[in-house]
């Protein structure tokens, strides 16, 4: 109850704040909205579908760029961390990689693809591939050893002792990668959006932007911040809840 | 010696083994009619169910230098034989029960499972582990079934078979509980009913044990004796604990440190059921204690010379003989 009742005092006072610095109007409304403004946005934004399609449009590209990324990400880190020339070789590369912001591959993306979404859905897979690639070689390394032998002492191999062994046993150790990397697909999907006619949520926002229109803006903002923390804490707090009840980790506070 | 075979302990009273007819053609024995539900265990034959001809296992430690940890080990198991292998940490009785496991491979020399070399792992041999080899991430029951599963076993035979042999380790109630669930002699069950649902002839058993508390672990030796006697396994048990070796084993070998070699056997005839602490057990050990003292010194003094502390578990293994 009192967790509720901080909470509500918290974002009483965040939107108190808001709605009195857009009242004293020490800027026009069109740079700094009103909640209400705000609110009328995201209203007509959903009568007119807008906002649904480029929900839908994001939604689709993010699941299918971090689905890949994945699926690679898992083999290429099982690769690395099971053998050791690729550990010392394609190891150090993929550290450095990864301090490279994904949207930097959008020019030569462009290039290899054209103006569509495959060059926007490689930007995505970029972003996120790495996180479950470091996450996937990390948690193979400290996952120990006795799950793979004993899988293999109970006859399984190649695939099955993957799937039904290391993959399950590696999971508490590469849940939190999973988590990044879709957070690091997410930014990009929407980096990546803003700057393409590509009828998703980064397009919207952009058009907020083209007609001067800052509580649409914001009104997108919200929605990018929301459909994010939803996945989160649905999926990955779900995920994370699973992994707890089944092997008696303490709970992640 | 396999010249005067005459016949294998019967095995599997319990189930329709697919093996029993292919090891009728062995060339090496007959085997005789099944003994269902035999209670009197036939003396063990002359078979060697697992023979480890000339074993030896080194391996390079960081520094480079290589490291001998097993040292020309022949050892013959027969079919049906419970035996206990005992020594000092460091000697390589685990890794012994790897290598018969197909987990390891040794540098030279052969691991013999009836007749054929070992060439990786099979559901034919399965090892029981300390601790921690059970799958946190399945019920206990889907634990039992793992084996059975990867052999691709329809589902309605496995859960059968799996009701039954948790029955045997009296978890019957727990089939849908998790493994962090349950207590450490729990666990250890559920181990065995894992292994035994694989239906290996020859169990391995890397003190399966050791980290159990005293009443828990006599409970375990009375249930595993009994299915021991029960399903006439081959086991293979490495302990750290002597009178634990003599309470189970028909035999007991004792290894060196540091090369692991075969130091002695000792043949243990006491009558069955044994118990931890009857004198005669108490007896049997410490002459067996004695020679293994001379090899837990030798350890200790190693530690000492590498500037190491030593770790408490030699400490115990020390203690914990008595």
């Amino acid at each position: 109850m009192k967790r509720v009742a901080r909470f509500v005092v918290f974002y009483a006072a965040l939107f108190g704040l808001w709605t009195l610095l857009a009242e004293l109007k020490i800027w026009p409304p069109y740079l700094f909205p009103t909640p209400w403004g705000v609110a009328e946005s995201l209203y007509a934004g959903f009568q007119d579908h807008t906002y649904w399609i480029a929900i839908r449009v994001s939604m689709q590209r993010v699941l299918i760029g971090y689905g890949i990324s994945v699926v690679l990400g898992m083999i290429l880190g099982l690769g690395v961390a099971s053998n050791k020339f690729l550990e010392e070789t394609m190891g150090g590369l993929l550290v450095s990689l990864q301090s490279l912001p994904s949207i930097c591959w959008w020019p030569l993306a462009l290039l290899w693809f054209g103006l569509n979404q495959n060059a926007i859905l490689f930007v995505v897979i970029m972003g996120s591939l790495l996180s479950v690639t470091l996450a996937m070689e990390d948690g193979r390394k400290q996952m120990p050893k006795i799950f793979g032998q004993a899988g293999r002492n109970l006859g399984a191999k190649g695939f099955k002792l993957f799937w039904y062994v290391l993959l399950p046993a590696s999971l508490p150790f590469i849940v939190s990668g999973l988590k990044q990397g879709w957070a690091f697909a997410w930014r990009s999907l929407i980096t990546a959006e803003m700057l393409y006619l590509s009828l998703g949520l980064g397009q919207v926002l952009m058009m907020g932007r083209d007609l001067n229109d800052m509580s649409a803006v914001i009104a997108v903002m919200l929605l990018i911040i929301a459909l994010g923390y939803i996945v989160d804490g649905v999926v990955f707090k779900g995920m994370e809840r699973r992994l707890q009840n089944k092997w008696g980790l303490a709970p992640v506070s | 010696m396999s010249a005067n075979v005459q016949r294998i302990p019967q095995q599997f009273p319990d189930t329709a083994d697919p093996r029993v007819p292919a090891r009728s053609s062995d060339p090496r024995g007959k085997v005789g009619p099944v003994a269902v539900g035999h209670s009197v265990r036939p003396a063990s034959s002359g078979v060697s169910k697992v023979g480890l001809s000339d074993i030896c296992l080194s391996y390079r430690t960081q520094s480079g230098e290589r490291l001998l940890a097993l040292d020309h080990i022949n050892l013959q198991v027969r079919a049906g034989e419970f035996l206990c292998i005992v020594g000092p940490s460091g000697c390589g009785k685990s890794t012994l029960l790897h290598l018969v496991a197909g987990l390891h491979q040794q540098t030279s020399g052969q691991v013999l499972v009836d007749g054929r070399p070992v060439e990786g792992p099979g559901t034919d041999r399965i090892l029981i582990f300390q601790e921690h080899g059970l799958f946190p991430w399945l019920t206990v029951a889907e634990n039992v079934e793992f084996g059975m599963k990867m052999k691709g076993i329809p589902k309605a035979e496995r859960q059968e078979k799996t009701r039954h042999y948790l029955r045997l380790v009296h978890l019957g109630k727990f089939e849908k509980s998790y493994i962090h669930q349950l207590s450490g002699g729990m666990r250890q069950r559920v181990a065995i009913a894992r292994a035994l649902a694989a239906e290996p002839d020859v169990m391995l058993m890397d003190e399966p044990f050791a980290a159990l508390d005293a009443q828990t672990r006599d409970l375990l030796h009375d249930e595993l004796e009994k299915i021991w006697s029960e399903t006439g396994r081959t086991i293979i048990f490495v302990t750290h604990n002597v009178r634990e070796a003599i309470r189970l084993g028909d035999r007991v070998v004792l290894l060196t440190f540091r090369p692991g070699r075969v130091k002695s056997e000792f043949p243990v005839s006491l009558p069955r059921p044994r118990h931890l602490e009857d004198p005669a057990v108490a007896g049997a050990a410490r002459e067996i204690l004695d020679e293994l003292r001379e090899e837990i010194n030798r350890s200790l003094e190693a530690e000492y010379e590498q500037g190491t502390k030593p770790h408490i578990k030699t400490g115990n293994e020390g203690r914990a003989q008595l």
